[in-house]
């Protein structure tokens, strides 16, 4: 055999390999999978790949292994669509979420944008073995940001004004964004608005500020408590048509592991206590350039708030 | 599985748009392409001067196993973060993986040729320059040939961390797959960066046979196959 | 260093766990595979260009393909393991090739003669005559695990890789810093330790190969 016929021969066997491992079926090959509790008592703490999500996690871990719940602490795992199924396979069983993207992650179509009505419906939509406890008034929305320059230029301070502007515009935003229906389908379906192009970034991480800080991308999607919006005088534009629905930050757990009142409580309890402005201060902290331990940050924040 | 992915691989845009299969195949060839000839422009002369003058044999080895170590995700973030987005930090971390191989095997193609060569050619009065390039330099070809193959095949492997940094090339299949948890737009990926680097594979091949004079033509010489996976 | 969720120490040993288990498991993979391809001209001609291929896999996409193969759960340490061991078989089934390859036929002519089996050939005469380039394999193998296990911190398993995306995402340039060290140290010590093995497998064969300077031909 001649080495380009091997090449080709091991090519197609890494073909099979591969096909065969991404199941016959289609669709998400993890829905057929069953979905065994977690063994033990030990309640694992996932979180996205962003620095408040991570930090309301660590916020989550300290305070219940405070009252003595074992807790392991299994972070920054990425996006919705790679946590969450994460969750239903039992790798974690707590990850802390915000109300109006989960429910468009759980069902497509959902038209809620009232914090009560997100809320209401995320609880209906989810499955059996997943339970958000109480939502907090703490809100973290997408927004869609572009620079101070950019927006007096064009005069524009709202996303139904960007609509004509929009074939000549580059969006950033993490890749997810492309598919989610709140991202660019709903900002297409919401202002009529097609941008130009679409350029994968991170979620609300340093990609996307270096990105539209040097002009690579006009406009990107950014979270409303990011201290980079205020630093680098960010706009963000007003959304009049609630694109992005209410985003209460809200603990999402496994209810098996519910069994014990204190998780439940002292969830609740941080829910209650957690705030927009102290979640913006807190990502302020934790961006700042000494770069302080987030374990004391999460600490600091707790004995503040009289829960640690 | 299977056919989502002949679905995906046959869907029109991704043949034509900007974002479709040719101009990623492109980016991804483009960045493999400048950051193997930066690391040549660095290595070959390097490994021509420790060979021909055998000073500097420790750094070699040395900088070769430091630099295979290094990890490349590491090294594209920290770049990403000093020098800002774009095709610099790319090119320069990817760059650090097409250094040692082509290191090795200038190295090795120059000090392994036949000191009697060597030794006659200055007998017949060639001066240092035209012995390193008249008669270490040809012989050395097969394995200068067999490092550019070795260094070819990683680079081409990890260029998909240019997508990790929001750049184009095939990688941008695997991370927005991962992203958006989309099965079949990873595979295809992934098939399309195997393909790539069986392409080149073959193509280097041929290379090394058409620079190896006769006898050494069954076996191409190669050094050994090193981290790919990015 | 200031890192969510855990101690760099404790990552660090769990890198070192995530980075050599599946050498030495490639290792055990590997040497049954590369004898086989050694012995048949059919083996090779398929295994060894079947390894080049598996190596190209982007390791990203293995990570997150891996649950799927095995049934294993999304964040189960065993799908970065198990991914790497790929690589690390990829990387090794040459190298024990290439090792057998290396004992002359004189010397394996003798051992028969001596009344070896095949097994006792192997084992006796065979595999300790390869050391030298299965070493020089196991370093290469091992060094580039060290460098992979970080990429699985894209999906919240890469150990001390953890510093890299954490300190990206803060611009926390030092952070990255010490994890390229921490790493690179780590890899570079783990190298070193299989020369040693090397050497004590191996002791007339005082000039181990190197993997950077020895070209195959």
């Amino acid at each position: 055999m001649r080495p380009t016929r091997a090449l080709g021969a091991a090519f197609l066997a890494a073909l099979a390999l591969l096909v065969a491992a991404c199941g016959g079926g289609g669709g998400d090959p993890l829905a057929s999978q069953p979905q065994p509790p977690a063994a033990g008592d030990t309640l694992r703490i996932g979180s996205a790949n962003f620095t408040e999500n991570r930090l309301l996690a660590e916020i989550y871990a300290t305070a219940l292994s405070i009252r003595g719940v074992k807790v392991e602490r299994q972070f920054g795992i990425g996006s919705r669509e790679t946590y969450f199924p994460g969750l239903r396979d039992g790798s974690i069983d707590l990850v802390p979420e915000y109300t109006g993207n989960l429910l468009q992650y759980l069902d497509g179509q959902a038209t809620a944008t009232a914090p009560a009505d997100v809320y209401a419906q995320v609880q209906q939509k989810l499955p059996p073995s997943l339970k958000v406890l109480q939502a907090s008034p703490a809100e973290d929305k997408d927004a869609v940001v572009v620079t101070r320059a950019f927006a007096t230029q064009n005069n524009i301070t709202s996303l139904d004004q960007l609509g004509p502007l929009c074939g000549t515009v580059v969006f950033g935003g993490p890749p997810e964004f492309q598919t989610r229906p709140y991202g660019i389908p709903g900002i297409e379906r919401s202002y009529g608005c097609t941008f130009k192009e679409f350029r994968s970034l991170d979620a609300g991480g340093p990609l996307t500020v270096a990105a539209l800080r040097d002009g690579s991308v006009q406009a990107a999607d950014l979270f409303t408590t990011d201290p980079s919006i205020p630093n680098n005088d960010f706009v963000i534009l007003a959304d009049p048509k609630s694109n992005f629905a209410a985003q209460q930050v809200v603990p999402l757990v496994n209810a098996s592991k519910l069994g014990n009142p204190a998780v439940t409580d002292v969830l609740n309890l941080i829910s209650q206590k957690m705030d927009t402005a102290t979640l913006t201060d807190l990502n302020k902290r934790l961006d700042a350039p000494d770069k302080p331990d987030p374990a004391q940050v999460a600490r600091d924040w707790l004995s503040s708030a009289g829960i640690g | 599985m299977l056919s989502s992915l002949v679905a995906w691989f046959s869907a029109p845009a991704q043949w034509s748009a900007s974002t479709g299969i040719p101009a990623r195949l492109l980016q991804h060839l483009g960045y493999t392409a400048l950051a193997v000839l930066v690391g040549a422009v660095i290595a070959v002369p390097l490994g021509l001067y420790i060979g021909h003058t055998g000073r500097g044999r420790l750094l070699v080895v040395g900088l070769a196993n430091g630099l295979r170590a290094l990890p490349e995700l590491g090294v594209l973030v920290l770049f990403v973060l000093l020098i800002g987005l774009g095709l610099t930090p790319v090119v320069l971390a990817l760059m650090l993986l097409a250094i040692p191989p082509l290191l090795a095997g200038t190295y090795s193609g120059i000090s392994g040729v036949d000191p009697a060569a060597v030794d006659a050619a200055r007998g017949i009065g060639m001066t240092e320059s035209q012995i390193l390039f008249q008669v270490e330099l040809p012989n050395a070809l097969p394995l200068m040939v067999a490092g550019l193959r070795t260094a070819v095949l990683q680079v081409v492997a990890t260029a998909t961390i240019a997508a990790f940094v929001s750049l184009g090339g095939l990688g941008r299949y695997i991370v927005d797959g991962q992203a958006q948890r989309d099965f079949t737009q990873m595979a295809g990926g992934a098939i399309l960066v195997a393909l790539l680097a069986i392409v080149l594979e073959v193509a280097l091949q041929g290379l090394q046979r058409a620079v190896t004079p006769g006898t050494r033509r069954q076996e191409p010489a190669r050094t050994d196959t090193v981290t790919a996976g990015g | 260093m200031r890192l969510f969720g855990e101690d760099v120490l404790p990552l660090a040993a769990e890198h070192i766990v995530l980075a050599l288990v599946p050498v030495l498991l490639g290792l055990v993979i590997s040497l049954p595979l590369g004898w086989w391809a050694w012995r048949s001209r059919g083996a090779r001609r398929i295994l060894l260009p079947l390894t080049g291929v598996l190596y190209t896999i982007p390791s990203l996409a293995l990570f997150v393909v891996m649950p799927i193969l095995l049934g294993t759960r999304i964040l189960d340490p065993v799908n970065v393991a198990v991914a790497l061991t790929v690589y690390a078989v990829a990387l090794l089934v040459r190298s024990v090739v290439d090792g057998l390859d290396e004992v002359p036929s004189e010397v394996m002519t003798a051992g028969v003669a001596m009344g070896y089996r095949p097994l006792g050939l192997l084992v006796g005469v065979q595999l300790p005559l390869a050391v030298p380039v299965l070493v020089a394999g196991m370093r290469v193998a091992t060094v580039s695990s060290f460098s992979l296990v970080a990429v699985g911190a894209i999906i919240g398993q890469g150990a001390l890789g953890a510093l890299f995306t954490q300190g990206f995402e803060r611009f926390y340039t030092a952070q990255i810093v010490f994890g390229l060290l921490a790493i690179v140290i780590l890899a570079l010590l783990f190298d070193a330790l299989w020369v040693l093995v090397g050497r004590l497998l191996a002791p007339w064969n005082r000039r181990v190969a190197r993997p950077t300077s020895s070209v195959e031909v």
